[in-house]
């Protein structure tokens, strides 16, 4: 095998035998006998510096594109500035350094959050019943689809086993609902981008336990037909899922309980400002209307004695599926995001949308000329066009992508939904400014001038990055998953095996 | 707030668009449904007024660091997180960006995960670790999922001891009740060894698994009940802790299959609960059925050494339905978080934090034992940082008279085992001194009194 070059050493490259980061103080106890069986005996973790791992970090982080450095137009992520005041907040030592166990007298403050963050959302979705326990989009999915087995089988009505999903849907939504033993049924789109309500009202039977659906839809389309989709299913006897990965889009406008959904989960960290820290940490909490608050996970944050302040504890709904997750949830993350929405207030709420719906249709009108839109018409906070050219036979969505990053932006969201062929889904951000979005479209339009008359220049791309292209296909034949499996494919065993 | 336009650069872009106010931007929202009457959230606060009402909102808590003397774990520790830490995971570059979909701009998550695998792979003996999942509780439930999986749905089953986390149980229970997955979580004495599970494991049985140390502390040689699953074809998962695992064999080392654990002893603050990290870790010959990202090596076009996600077949983005879990969003800023701290410490300081816990706790467990009316309630069985006693009279009453003394007293086990009335979990971790068992013993005493 070719040996690699190196632009950052691995900590196992770095380490020398004795060297130390931080160190502990001496025992002010004495010594216990320690149980010689049970022990290890090698212990095969790097040995290198503070300023080591500072610098090694430090450096690394440099690698990275983030919203702090730069335009980041990812599709269904809502990659919006995250204000710094949040930070402070989460990291404040009555936040921080409180113990999930303590008993609730002590916790007042943290309940008390919990609380008001429950009743905000309820608020901003229009629904009455909240849980923060779910940690992440998916979590929150997989809870929700509980609840709609949970009420279904309190209705005694136990054949109710079908889930039925849009195909222009977040991969999560199949997987959810397959996690949970229902039965998943795929729904076509028409030709406007909507659910086809033929093919839905066809499944509406008495096996039907509900739809996952996302409004607006991953086209970034509004469904136009919400009303009758939510009625359809209704009559059938089943439930309507909201994922409201997409709220972005009518934030302080409109509300999932005023369209009728019966459940949604919404992600903090993409609505609601919270950093999505490199892959999550995220907060799905779910939200249910009246008839299903008893089944919602516990526990929940309620009053449990009025006054003035009133005292703040942890109930159980009465017929709750039961907890998804140790404790109580991302509560850090519910810092963050109560932070954001006290700041922004309804109408600050209403702006985020407005703003982020104004420029994703300007984006969509200043290149609706260069690139396809399969589903051209008035869309929420993102849309999604095609990466592909008649004219242009060998370009990909993906090396438009690559070409994309030597302008300093981060690529849309790549062959997503499965519905749009080359798909480029592109979802601004009400944080951006016109500037940043003018710059985007000039980049934009260059790269489908270079697809017809330099194509090598997209083939080849990235340049300008410190890394180029990635093989992806040899990650995946190599399979080399840690600094471990060296041993097995060349000769740099020698630096595992030296430690 | 963190809107940028001008009136003027809208009035632009509405009319780049073609639309005369941002009100028509919505006309495809039924009018029904659109602009919600006043709800019912307060009026919108600058930062300055944000700051000070969170401030007071903190303040109404009573925290270990500041207030109370924390011999409260069951699941959560207090321990010490090195400045060096806070300071990376701030950095903007690793918390604002989402997920590595694109190598070539993502290298720094993409290495660090490598690394964190890397290191979590040493830390349990196993072979392969995924980018995280949400904790240690939905870590168990993705392995009895996994081992369902494993066995195309044949072995339904799995055996959980008893006396892991009666949370992670819980949320066990809540994933897979009322479906074709059988969790046994046998009704065992509390004195019971893990080899008490042995007669539970069957050849419809697809997992046993056992935590190390256990809810009471305890920690035990699991090779025999490791054996067992094995000869009857099924596996072998542990949940661990993983800065007990800094100390005691790796159960890579008696032959465990999966190694799943709570990651939040590894720099990661207690923060009422969350968010902490899911750690799963198995063998290389399961890993297509393993949730969860993974990152792999690879080279790029200039011959350089990058990393990728791998194996992303498995995933729900590609296999929607028939994924091997529905996670997307993971706990990576928690995953960077252990990183480092076990970069931090390495070999030597992850060992030095375990034994300072060990000595600690086994001082205080000999401390508070000689109180008149306490004792310990596994006195032969070895424990690492938390450890059982039997008090005299109610837990509730204790931690009352306790927290009046700013000090946070340990679990009340009566609340999830009821045989265990007046049995009190205590965690000792390198934060407590030799003072504070000395004070936590003198206030017992006097409750005595």
């Amino acid at each position: 095998m070719s040996e690699k070059k190196i632009r950052e050493p691995l900590l196992i490259e770095l380490s020398i035998p004795g060297r130390r980061g931080v160190r502990f103080p001496e025992p002010d106890v004495p010594q216990a006998q320690l149980p010689e069986h049970l022990l290890r005996e090698d212990l095969p973790l790097p040995e290198v510096s503070e300023v080591d791992v500072i610098r090694h970090f430090t450096r690394l982080s440099q690698y990275n594109h983030a919203v702090d450095t730069g335009f980041y137009p990812l599709g269904s992520c809502t990659m919006k500035y995250n204000p710094k005041i949040n930070e402070d907040m989460a990291r404040l030592p009555g936040f921080a350094y409180i113990h999930p166990l303590q008993p609730e007298e002590t916790v007042q403050g943290a309940l008390a959050l919990m609380y008001h963050l429950q009743k905000y959302l309820a608020e901003i979705v229009g629904m009455p019943g909240v849980s923060l326990q779910p940690a992440a989009g998916a979590h929150g999915e997989f809870t929700g689809i509980l609840i709609m087995r949970a009420y279904h089988r309190d209705q005694g009505e136990h054949q109710r086993n079908k889930v039925l999903v849009p195909d222009s849907a977040h991969g999560t939504n199949p997987a959810s609902s397959a996690m949970s033993g229902m039965r998943v049924v795929e729904i076509p789109s028409d030709e406007r981008g909507n659910i086809d309500l033929v093919a839905l009202k066809k499944e509406c039977d008495e096996t039907l336990a509900g739809l996952m659906i996302t409004n607006p839809n991953t086209l970034g389309l509004f469904e136009e037909h919400i009303e009758e989709v939510v009625n359809a299913v209704h009559e059938a006897g089943g439930l309507v899922y909201g994922d409201g990965a997409n709220l972005n889009a009518f934030l302080g406008i409109a509300r999932f309980g005023d369209m009728g959904f019966d459940i949604v989960h919404l992600n903090l960290h993409k609505t609601f400002s919270t950093p999505h820290g490199g892959g999550g940490p995220g907060s799905g909490p779910v939200a249910v209307a009246e008839h299903l608050k008893d089944f919602l996970p516990g526990p929940i944050v309620d009053i449990v004695e009025e006054g003035d302040p009133p005292t703040y504890g942890f109930v159980w709904p009465k017929k709750s599926i039961g907890r998804v997750k140790a404790f109580y949830g991302h509560f850090g993350v519910m810092v963050r995001a109560l932070t954001y929405i006290l700041m922004m207030g309804q109408e600050g709420l209403r702006k985020v949308a407005e703003m982020a719906v104004l420029n994703a249709n300007y984006l969509r009108v200043m290149l609706q000329d260069t690139y396809h839109i399969p589903y051209n018409r008035l869309c929420k906070h993102e849309f999604v066009a095609e990466g592909r050219w008649p004219d242009a036979p060998d370009i990909k969505a993906l090396d438009i992508s690559k070409r994309l990053m030597d302008f300093g932006f981060h690529p849309p969201t790549n062959y997503f939904p499965l519905i749009v062929k080359e798909a480029l889904m592109i979802e601004p951000t009400e944080t951006e400014s016109k500037a940043t979005l003018d710059a985007f479209i000039a980049a934009m339009k260059q790269i489908a001038r270079e697809a017809r008359e330099n194509p090598e220049v997209l083939k080849t791309a990235p340049h300008n990055t410190p890394f180029g292209r990635v093989d992806e296909v040899k990650a995946a034949r190599e399979l080399i998953l840690t600094w471990h499996d060296w041993s097995t494919v060349d000769s740099r065993r020698s630096i595992v095996d030296s430690r | 707030m963190f809107v940028p336009h001008t009136p003027e650069e809208i009035q632009e872009m509405l009319r780049a668009i073609g639309v005369e106010k941002i009100e028509d931007l919505f006309a495809d929202i039924p009018e029904k449904f659109r602009h919600p009457k006043q709800i019912d959230l307060p009026p919108p606060m600058t930062e300055m007024e944000v700051a000070e009402e969170l401030q007071h909102l903190a303040e109404a808590n009573d925290n270990v660091r500041d207030h109370l003397l924390c011999f409260l774990g069951a699941g959560a520790y207090y321990h010490y997180i090195p400045s060096v830490i806070d300071h990376i995971l701030r950095r903007g570059e690793f918390y604002t960006a989402y997920t590595p979909y694109q190598p070539e701009i993502s290298q720094g998550t993409l290495h660090a995960i490598f690394e964190f695998q890397s290191m979590v792979a040493a830390l349990t003996g196993m072979e392969v670790a995924n980018a995280s999942l949400y904790d240690g509780a939905t870590a168990v439930a993705e392995a009895v999922n996994m081992a369902y999986h494993v066995f195309r749905g044949k072995r339904p089953k799995s055996v959980l001891s008893p006396f892991i986390h009666p949370q992670y149980l819980a949320t066990v229970r809540t994933y897979y009740e009322h479906s074709d997955r059988e969790v046994v979580v046998p009704d065992l004495p509390v004195e019971a060894s893990p080899e008490a599970l042995i007669e539970f494991i069957d050849d419809r049985t697809s997992l046993v698994m056992v935590a190390y140390p256990d809810f009471f502390g305890r920690l035990y040689d699991l090779q025999a009940v490791a054996d067992a699953a094995h000869e009857k074809g099924a596996l072998f998962g542990v949940v661990a802790n993983p800065l007990a695992l800094a100390l005691f064999k790796a159960p890579g080392e008696y032959g465990a299959d999966m190694v799943v654990a709570e990651g939040q002893p590894l720099g990661i603050p207690l923060s009422f609960g969350g968010p902490y990290l899911g750690i799963f870790t198995t063998r290389k010959k399961l890993v297509h059925k393993m949730a969860g990202r993974l990152i792999g090596e690879s080279v790029d076009s200039r011959g350089q050494r990058v990393y990728v996600m791998t194996l992303s077949a498995r995933e729900q983005h590609i296999r929607r339905a028939r994924a091997t879990s529905n996670i997307c969003t993971n706990n990576a800023l928690m995953a960077l978080a252990a990183t480092v701290y076990m970069a931090l410490l390495g070999k030597e300081g992850l060992r030095e934090v375990a034994l300072l816990n060990y000595h600690k706790a086994h001082y205080a467990a000999q401390r508070l034992s000689q109180i008149q009316g306490f004792e310990l309630a596994f006195p032969d069985v070895p424990f690492f940082n938390e450890f059982v006693l039997k008090t005299p009279s109610s837990v509730k009453d204790i931690n009352d008279f306790l927290l009046d003394h700013d000090i946070l007293g340990g679990y009340d086990l009566s609340q999830d085992f009821p045989q265990l009335d007046r049995h009190m979990l205590l965690a000792v971790t390198e934060m407590i001194s030799r003072d504070d068992i000395e004070f936590l013993a003198e206030v017992l005493e006097e409750w005595v009194a």
